[in-house]
C-alpha cells in the first residue's frame, strides 16, 4: 500500500492507512535530521509539533536513525515551516536532500528475513535431530530412522538455498577471482554437508548434517546481521551529517530581482548578496559594503577579518556583519573548497587500504581450513578407508571448523562497543574506525574549536563590576560579533538584568554606540573608545560609560573545561601529543603551555599539516588526527584515524570516523578506551574459536564427531564469543599505557 | 507412534506461524526503529493515535 501510494518505504503503512482508506492525491514526503532526539518525549514533541502544522497528514519520527519523515498534501515550498516550528520546541532541525530509498537498510532486512528463514529450519530440524539422538540407543525403528531424516532434508533444502545465497554468492565472487575468502570454506562445508546427508537418507543409512548445516547458517547470519546493521547506522550518521550543508545563497538578477539559489547553480560574475549572519557559499570578491568575516573554519584564527571592497571571500566562511554585495570568482575548481577536497581526497587513499581485522583472519583461515580438510580426506583414504568415510570425516572438519565464532567475533563486539559509545554521545561513523582508534599512539590536535571551545570567552572577569557589565551587555546584544556574544554570556552567567539603552548603532570594525539615561555609551575598539593602554591589543574590548574611565573586557578564546585534564591523562597513558594550528604562534604557545604540550606548529595551512601527519606516518606512528575546522579536513582524512566534535565543519565531519558531541574533551579517552578495549575483546574471541578448533579438529579428523558433537560445540562457541562482547556493554574501563 | 502423524506437522505448523509472523512484521517497517519504539510503548498518547489509525486502516 505504502508503495502504491508513491512514499518512502520507512514511513509505516499503519501512518499512510487513514489517507489510503479515503483515497486522496499521492503524499510528498519530507525528511528532516533531528541532532537533539534522544528520548521518547522528544518523539512526542516532534510529531504533534509537526502534527499540529496546516498541511501535515502524517508525521514518524525514527530515534534510531534520529530522522522525521513528513508527509504533505502539498509539495511544500521549502523545509523552513517546519524546521522553524520545531526550532521553537527547542530541537535543531535540517532538511535532507531528496532522498527516497536507502539501499544499506534494504540489505539489512534482506538478512534479517533470511536469518528468520535459518532460524525457522534450524529449530525444527533440531527437533528432529533431538528425537533421533534420544532415540539412537532405544527401540526407534529404522523406518523412523529414515523418515525424520527425510523430514530434515524436505526444511534443511529450500532453506539451505535460500539463507545460503550470501555466502554462496560471495564465494563464488572471490573464487572467481582467484581468491579465498572466508565464504569459500562456509559455502563448501554446508554444500558438502548437504549433499552428503541427502545421499545418506536416499540410502537409508548412516548419520545426516542437516542440523549442523543451518545452524551452522543461522549463526553466521548472526554475523552478517550485526555487520549490516551497524553499517546502516554508520552510513545514515554520515548523511546525516551530509546534509546539514548551506545550499542556498541569495543573487541579485541583472533586472534586479534577488532570488535565493542553489549553491551548485551559482556561477562566476553572478552577483551574490551576503546579509550579516549568513555563511558564505562561494568564493566570492566584495564589491560594495565592508564588513566582519569569522574565517575560523579555514584558518583556524578566532578573530574576525575585516573586509571592504576587493577583498576575497571564500566558501564556508560567515559574515558576521554586513551586508556584502559580492561578485561571486571560483569556477568549480578553483574554489578553496575544491582544493580542499582535492587534497581530502589523496590524503584518504591510504585509510581504503586498511584490511580489517575480521579479512586479516579469514586470509590465514580460509587456507588453514581446505589444507585440514584435504589431508583428512587423503588420510582417510591413505589407510584404506575407502572414499565413503573420507569423506564424511572431510565434512566433520570443514563443519566443525567452520568459523561460526569467528563470524560473529568481531561483528558482535563492534555492536556492543558503538552502542556504548552511541550512548555517551559519540558517533561513530565509519564501520572499521574502531578498528582503527586502537592502533592509535600519536594524537594531533587541531587548537581552535577543538582543544578550545573555537568562541571567545571573557576572562578574569571578576575585575568587572556588575553595574558595567550589565551596561556592557545590554549594548552588546545587539551585535553578531563574537567579541559582543561573549559579553553578553559573562553577563547571563551571572543573571545579570539588562537596561534600557536608546540610539543603538553598530559602526562596522569600530564598536557599538548607544545611550543610557542620556549618557553615551560606547563598546568596542581601543581607537573607538578613545584608548591609549598598552594592553590596548585587538583581543581586548573597551567600554565606555559617559566621562567616566574606559573599562577593558580582555578577551580570549579559552580551553574546553577538561582539555588540561585530559591531555595530561593521554600523556600519562603514553600517547604523543602534538598541537597543529592555523593560528598564531603565541595563541598557540599559551594554549600548548598550560596543556602541557611540547610539540606544537602554529600557522600552519592544510597542506601543511598534511605534510606533518605524512611524516609521522612515515615514522611509522599512528595518527589520530582531532580537528574541527575546514582546514583541518585534508589532515583528519590523512590520518590513520580521525575524530571531529559535533561543531566542526559539514566536511570535516565527513572526513573523520567518529563525531563526538558536547563542550567537554573527555569523550576522546572514551573512545579510545572503548576501541581499545573492543580489539582486546575481539582478539579473546578469536582465541576463544581458535581454541575450540584446537579441541574439535583433532577429533573431526578422526572421525568420531557425530552431528550431535557437531552441533554442541558450534553453539557453544557461538554462545562463549558473544557473552565476552556483551562484557564491553557494561565494563568500566580505564586508560592505559 | 501414530501421535506424531499429526504432532510433526503441528511443530511445523506453529514454527512456520512464527516465522510467518516475523517475516509480516519485518515488512510493516516494525524493525524500522527499535528504539523508538521501546519509548512509543511507554506513552499513552502515542499508543491510542495508533489504535485508532490502525482502526482507520481496517476499515
Amino acid at each position: 500500500m505504502a508503495q502504491a501510494l508513491g512514499v518512502t518505504p520507512d514511513v509505516t503503512a499503519r501512518d499512510v492507512g487513514p489517507i489510503a482508506a479515503t483515497g486522496a492525491r499521492p503524499l510528498t514526503t519530507t525528511i528532516l535530521a533531528i541532532e537533539n532526539m534522544h528520548c521518547g518525549g522528544c518523539i512526542r514533541g516532534i510529531e504533534q509539533t509537526l502534527g499540529s502544522l496546516a498541511d501535515v497528514v502524517a508525521v514518524r519520527a525514527n530515534l534510531t536513525t534520529k530522522r522525521v519523515h513528513i508527509q504533505t498534501a502539498q509539495h511544500p515550498q521549502s523545509a523552513e515551516p517546519f524546521i522553524g516550528a520545531l526550532r521553537a520546541r527547542g530541537f535543531t532541525a535540517k532538511a535532507l536532500a531528496g532522498e527516497t530509498v536507502r539501499p544499506e537498510a534494504a540489505a539489512d532486512h534482506d538478512y534479517l528475513k533470511r536469518l528468520a528463514v535459518a532460524g525457522f529450519a534450524a529449530t525444527n530440524i533440531m527437533l528432529l535431530s533431538v528425537s533421533v539422538w534420544s532415540g539412537a540407543g532405544s527401540d526407534m525403528p529404522a523406518s523412523l530412522h529414515t523418515l525424520f531424516h527425510w523430514l530434515s532434508a524436505l526444511i534443511a533444502l529450500p532453506a539451505i538455498a535460500y539463507a545460503g545465497q550470501p555466502f554462496f554468492v560471495s564465494a563464488r565472487a572471490a573464487l572467481a577471482a582467484g581468491r579465498l575468502n572466508m565464504d569459500v570454506p562456509i559455502s563448501l562445508g554446508v554444500l558438502l554437508a548437504t549433499a552428503m546427508s541427502l545421499f545418506q537418507t536416499f540410502r537409508g543409512t548412516g548419520q545426516v548434517y542437516f542440523d549442523a548445516a543451518t545452524m551452522l547458517l543461522f549463526f553466521l547470519l548472526i554475523g552478517r546481521t550485526l555487520d549490516a546493521r551497524m553499517r546502516v547506522r554508520a552510513l545514515s550518521a554520515a548523511g546525516n551529517l551530509l546534509g546539514l550543508r548551506a545550499v542556498a545563497a541569495s543573487v541579485v538578477r541583472t533586472d534586479g530581482r534577488i532570488e535565493r539559489v542553489a549553491t551548485d547553480a551559482i556561477e562566476p560574475g553572478m552577483c551574490v548578496l551576503i546579509a550579516a549572519g549568513e555563511r558564505v557559499a562561494v568564493d566570492a570578491r566584495v564589491v560594495s559594503g565592508s564588513g566582519e568575516i569569522d574565517e575560523s573554519l579555514i584558518t583556524g584564527e578566532s578573530r574576525p577579518r575585516r573586509v571592504t571592497t576587493d577583498d576575497q571571500l571564500y566558501a564556508g566562511t560567515i559574515a558576521l556583519s554586513g551586508p556584502l554585495e559580492t561578485v561571486a570568482t571560483a569556477v568549480a575548481d578553483n574554489t578553496l573548497l575544491a582544493e580542499i577536497a582535492r587534497l581530502m581526497q589523496t590524503a584518504g587513499q591510504a585509510r581504503g587500504r586498511y584490511v580489517r581485522l575480521a579479512d586479516k583472519a579469514a586470509q590465514v583461515y580460509a587456507p588453514a581450513v581446505h589444507v585440514l580438510g584435504l589431508t583428512t580426506f587423503i588420510g582417510w583414504m591413505a589407510t584404506g578407508h575407502g572414499w565413503e568415510p573420507a569423506l564424511t570425516a572431510a565434512i566433520a572438519v570443514l563443519i566443525v571448523t567452520c568459523p561460526c565464532a569467528l563470524a560473529l567475533a568481531v561483528p558482535a563486539v563492534q555492536v556492543v562497543a558503538t552502542g556504548r559509545l552511541f550512548r555517551n554521545g559519540i558517533v561513530l561513523k565509519a564501520a572499521d574506525g574502531l578498528e582503527r582508534l586502537a592502533e592509535i599512539d600519536t594524537i594531533v590536535f587541531d587548537k581552535t574549536g577543538t582543544l578550545t571551545l573555537g568562541q571567545p570567552q571573557l576572562i578574569d572577569d571578576d575585575a568587572i563590576p556588575d553595574a558595567v557589565l550589565a551596561r556592557a551587555a545590554a549594548i552588546a546584544a545587539q551585535s553578531r560579533h563574537p567579541y559582543a556574544k561573549a559579553v553578553l554570556r559573562a553577563a547571563t552567567k551571572r543573571k545579570l538584568t539588562s537596561v534600557p539603552l536608546t540610539d543603538i548603532i553598530e559602526i562596522a570594525g569600530a564598536g557599538l554606540k548607544g545611550s543610557h539615561n542620556g549618557r553615551e555609551l560606547r563598546l568596542g575598539s581601543a581607537a573607538f573608545c578613545g584608548v591609549t593602554d598598552s594592553r590596548a591589543d585587538e583581543q581586548t574590548l573597551w567600554f565606555c560609560d559617559g566621562a567616566q574611565k574606559p573599562v577593558a573586557f580582555p578577551l580570549s578564546d579559552t580551553l574546553r573545561g577538561d582539555a588540561t585534564a585530559v591531555a595530561e591523562k593521554l600523556a600519562a597513558a603514553g600517547y604523543d601529543l602534538e598541537i597543529l594550528s592555523g593560528d598564531r604562534a603565541a595563541t598557540v604557545a599559551a594554549a600548548a603551555q598550560s596543556l602541557g604540550i611540547a610539540n606544537w606548529r602554529a600557522a600552519q595551512r592544510p597542506d601543511e599539516k598534511i605534510a606533518r601527519i605524512h611524516a609521522l606516518a612515515a615514522k611509522g606512528r599512528k595518527v589520530l588526527m582531532v580537528g574541527d575546522g575546514l582546514n583541518d579536513a585534508p589532515a583528519l582524512a590523512a590520518g590513520h584515524a580521525a575524530l571531529s566534535p559535533s561543531s566542526a565543519a559539514d566536511i570535516s565531519q565527513n572526513a573523520a570516523d567518529g563525531v563526538f558531541q558536547g563542550e567537554m574533551l573527555a569523550p576522546l579517552i572514551e573512545i579510545l578506551v572503548v576501541a581499545k578495549a573492543a580489539r582486546r575483546r575481539s582478539l579473546e574471541n578469536f582465541a576463544i574459536a581458535i581454541g575450540y578448533n584446537v579441541l574439535f579438529v583433532p577429533l573431526a579428523m578422526a572421525g568420531v564427531v557425530t552431528p550431535l558433537i557437531a552441533a554442541i560445540a558450534m553453539s557453544a562457541s557461538s554462545i562463549a564469543v558473544t557473552a565476552n562482547a556483551l562484557r564491553l556493554s557494561w565494563q568500566s574501563l580505564e586508560l592505559r599505557p | 507412534m501414530t501421535a506424531l502423524a499429526w504432532l510433526i506437522p503441528a511443530a511445523l505448523a506453529l514454527g512456520g506461524l512464527g516465522l510467518a509472523a516475523f517475516l509480516w512484521s519485518l515488512r510493516s517497517h516494525q524493525f524500522e526503529d527499535l528504539e523508538g519504539a521501546g519509548w512509543r510503548a511507554l506513552d499513552d498518547e502515542i499508543e491510542r493515535d495508533h489504535r485508532k489509525s490502525d482502526h482507520a486502516n481496517d476499515r
